[in-house]
């Protein structure tokens, strides 16, 4: 019996390839689609241009170095913004602000989303149904009304900011979690450990989250995406950063009057900002594919995107 | 290949012939040389095991490839017409007339949103010419009705196929594919889901059918039994040929193929008390067959020359041929199996339930349910789908906790909740899954799975419990480098042996297997049945074997506890009741179940 069970060991050979985790499939699938090029191109480009740019910026991004609004010229492609600072030098120094909050928010919004969604699914019962019908009550906001209800109730500072956004972020990745969750915590190997008497935190840490790595990576580059989109929305009315700083969403806002006189002020933030939402969502979009299907990841994109998860 | 000729001048039947189904991309071939008469008004048994081919062959035999797959090459010849040659067109019109399809899932087949009655009539108002002159349409349907053996009345007619259970939907399922009187009728696995009582009718009107309308049948099953009570003829498939094909009574007294052979071995019996033997290995995966003979690496009588070329169809007996260079004698499975030993002597009771009633909602699922598993035996609970033999497991294990009534392990009561037992009833009382697919950790290592439990039951170092692991592994016969798969790369049946090993590594006492072969093949259970029978007999394991399958309850368990919609209707020792039945629900189980002898 032994040497035929080697022998069939033996035939089999399925190599290491597919030791893989299911995250790491995922992540490949999704770059061998143009979707999946195409947008994690886009976002590493921007992202390399918030990070890189500040170091490459011909001017200081708060320096006056011509008239307002001049248009572009030899010197200053990107011409000067309304108080005559050098548009170039502030779209190179104006996206690390932003990336880092966003990316501050999004992450604190799935870590405390994912923590409530799972604990609602596992709990399920009365516990659950508290967390969840309290993720209700926030998602019947309108999310950009709650952030300035709260941004102009506590403050403006750049922590708050994140607070504010990880705030109406967070039941959305909660309801998401807690839908892939569900399933998760019906399969066997779940109950197996439970019946052993494991304490559910450790159930949960140990065999629940590892098989949420996927649906968890996808919502939170969705998120990241509304996230940037809700910062720069902010920045545009003023929240956040303190004017002579620049930001994406301030520039906009700046040079608005002056658009006839000298368009890049707004446009040049407009597109980068665009190519960043857009690179993020087709690079979400795409993984969310590769994990789930056509059909159903825009099930999850749209559930997403009104947070109600997927079906 | 040879050995079938397909006949040119006969009409009535079918006929196929070099048959070729490849994947669509990369042209790898998933099954080929499949050749085979069928005469009219008689069935044909196509058997194999998960992944052999045979349910890609009955699509096929339809003009129909699954996504992924084309039909390559080959003839199928329904009274002469070639179902491959024809167009689209002509195909779409031939279904339902010319050929007929009964899937496994009858559920799935019925359309939800239409009456019974008018899913009946649909296929004549698409097939006028199938009903004789006059005869009107609702007159053919009352017809079919009848011979399914379903009263026509308008409350029949008019229900929805949800309104119905399963049986009834199977043989709306079958009127269907009789109702516009079809030369070829494909039925796949149509009673897997039936109990054996249903399944018996259901297979009685099928071979009844078959001849009354001359129509020629093609059974897929993966359950010999089955087959050997309704099949003219059996084709068993292994790796995507058909490796043995003859009359039925021919292939169940004189089987030559090893793999075939092998079948029989493994196979359960409800009458005689015999060890099972399975196939160790596992089949080439669809479209990565070895070179040469596809079962040469599990095959006991593997010579060097049935590596180099796939061996061809030879006779091994009248009509009967065989796909071996080197076929066993004739009489080879008549003697195989050897006695299951004794078990070795019990003292005092494991395991006592007495009284136990437990709910769904409202529903009463078990109405006092008593029974004992004695120490170091096993205890088999039968019963059929909705019985509440699987409810009685959860709530034994804790996984079901609304319940009253006694539950104790060796003198002291059990609580519902798993978390107000002591740590150590938790460890003594392990429960294995029914399903092998989810009662791993997909995440993480097969070594890592059965780990797990160590963490929480012992103190061993992570060294000692990479030792322990190891020789669990090497208890349900697994290979070390098992330890460091991950699961998906196992088959069904070695991922169910990780799950027993998993409960096995903490040193349980009551093993509580719930269907754990269900999900199986034949081949594979004997090889899980048989370890569990010698670790029971070599540790005094206490078991309690859950099964719908009263044939393998024989070589396992000495006891056995029948259980009928929540009540237990007779329990005994297994030879006393399995031979002598005193209930007439066991007694009706027992004779509906089907036999290796074959009757046909």
């Amino acid at each position: 019996m032994t040497v035929q069970t080697l022998r069939s060991g033996r035939a089999r050979n399925d190599g290491p390839a597919r030791r893989r985790g299911a995250l790491r499939r995922t992540l490949t699938a999704a770059l061998s689609t143009g979707r999946g090029r195409v947008g994690l191109g886009l976002m590493l480009l921007i992202i390399a241009l918030a990070f890189i740019g500040p170091y490459l910026a011909p001017n200081d991004p708060t320096m006056f170095v011509g008239p307002p609004y001049a248009p572009p010229s030899h010197g200053l492609p990107l011409g000067t913004d309304d108080l005559g600072r050098d548009v170039l030098s502030r779209l190179l120094d104006g996206g690390w602000y932003l990336l880092l909050v966003a990316a501050a928010a999004t992450a604190a919004a799935v870590a405390v989303g994912a923590m409530a969604g799972v604990i609602a699914a596992y709990r399920q019962g009365r516990a659950g149904g508290a967390i969840m019908r309290v993720t209700d009550v926030f998602l019947a906001f309108p999310q950009i009304v709650f952030v300035l209800l709260l941004v102009s109730v506590l403050g403006a500072s750049t922590w708050l900011l994140i607070v504010a956004v990880a705030i109406v972020q967070a039941p959305q990745v909660a309801r998401v979690v807690y839908g892939a969750a569900q399933d998760v915590c019906e399969r066997d190997f779940v109950k197996a450990v439970a019946l052993w008497g494991v304490p559910p935190r450790t159930v949960i840490r140990r065999q629940v989250m590892p098989s949420l790595t996927t649906p968890l990576a996808v919502e939170g580059g969705l998120r990241l995406g509304f996230s940037i989109i809700l910062i720069s929305g902010l920045n545009f009315l003023g929240f956040g950063v303190q004017p002579p700083n620049p930001s994406w969403g301030v520039m906009v806002n700046e040079n608005l009057l002056g658009i006839r006189a000298n368009m890049w002020g707004v446009i040049a933030p407009a597109i980068v900002l665009a190519l960043l939402a857009v690179g993020t969502n087709m690079f979400a979009d795409s993984l969310a594919r590769a994990a789930f299907g056509a059909e159903q990841a825009e099930d999850f994109v749209a559930g997403s995107a009104l947070g109600v998860g997927p079906s | 290949m040879t050995a079938t000729p397909p006949s040119v001048t006969r009409t009535s039947g079918i006929v196929v012939s070099g048959l070729v189904v490849e994947t669509a991309r990369h042209h790898v071939p998933v099954v080929a040389d499949v050749a085979f008469e069928i005469r009219s008004g008689t069935v044909m048994g196509l058997v194999g095991e998960s992944g052999s081919g045979k349910s890609t062959v009955s699509v096929a035999l339809l003009g129909h490839a699954r996504r992924g797959l084309r039909i390559a090459d080959g003839e199928v010849r329904v009274d002469g017409q070639d179902i491959l040659a024809m167009t689209e067109q002509e195909l779409r019109r031939s279904r339902g007339r010319l050929v007929s399809y009964v899937p496994q899932d009858p559920a799935s087949s019925l359309n939800p949103g239409l009456r019974v009655g008018s899913q009946l009539t649909e296929a004549l108002t698409i097939h006028p010419d199938a009903l004789a002159a006059g005869q009107p349409a609702l007159a053919r349907v009352h017809e079919v009705l009848d011979e399914v053996g379903l009263a026509p009345t308008r409350q029949l007619l008019d229900s929805y196929p949800h309104q119905l259970s399963g049986g009834q939907q199977q043989r709306v399922a079958i009127a269907m594919a009789f109702v516009c009187r079809p030369r070829l009728i494909v039925l796949d696995e149509p009673t897997t889901g039936l109990d054996v009582t249903t399944q018996r009718r259901v297979l009685d009107t099928v071979r009844q059918l078959t001849q009354r309308h001359q129509v020629a049948s093609v059974y897929v099953s993966h359950d010999l039994a089955v087959v050997a009570g309704i099949a003219d003829q059996t084709a068993v498939m292994y790796a995507g040929r058909i490796i043995e094909s003859g009359p039925t009574a021919e292939i169940f007294r004189s089987a030559r193929h090893p793999y075939t052979a092998g079948l029989f071995r493994a196979a359960p019996s409800a009458r005689r008390t015999t060890l099972l033997v399975g196939i160790e290995g596992r089949p080439p995966r669809p479209g990565r067959w070895p070179q040469g003979c596809g079962f040469a690496s599990r095959c006991p009588q593997a010579q060097d020359d049935c590596l180099p070329a796939v061996p061809s169809l030879t006779s091994v007996g009248p009509d009967h041929v065989a796909r071996c260079l080197h076929p066993l004698p004739s009489d080879a499975i008549a003697h195989a199996n050897p006695p299951v030993p004794p078990s070795p002597g019990h003292s005092g009771s494991a395991l006592a339930v007495s009284g136990l009633v437990a709910h769904y909602g409202s529903t009463e699922v078990l109405h006092g349910v008593d029974l004992t598993v004695p120490a170091g035996c096993c205890t088999a609970v039968v019963g059929e789908s909705g019985s509440g033999k699987t409810t009685l497991a959860r709530c034994i294990a804790g996984l079901h906790q609304v319940w009253r009534g006694k539950l104790s392990y060796a003198g002291t009561a059990l609580d519902p909740l798993p978390q107000r037992r002591s740590e150590d009833e938790r460890r003594v009382l392990q429960y294995v899954f029914q399903n092998p697919y989810a009662s791993l950790n997909p995440r993480t290592s097969v070594g890592a799975n059965i780990e797990e439990p160590l963490r929480y039951f012992t103190a061993l170092s992570a060294r000692d419990r990479r030792e322990r692991v190891l020789r669990v592994l090497d208890d349900v016969a697994l290979s070390a480098d098992f330890a460091d798969r991950m699961p998906d790369q196992l088959s069904g049946g070695e991922r169910q042996r990780v799950a027993v090993g998993r409960a096995l590594s903490v040193d349980p006492e009551l093993l509580i297997c719930d269907e754990i072969t269900s999900a199986l093949d034949v081949s594979v259970q004997a090889l899980l049945v048989e370890q569990l029978r010698r670790l029971q007999h070599e540790r005094g394991l206490s078991m309690l074997f859950i099964t719908h399958n009263l044939a393998v309850v024989r070589s396992i368990a000495q006891h056995v506890v029948v259980v009928s919609r929540g009540s237990v209707v007779e329990q005994g020792p297994v030879e006393h009741v399995l031979d002598n039945p005193q209930h007439p629900y066991t007694i009706q189980l027992l004779a509906d179940l089907p036999h290796l002898e074959p009757t046909a």
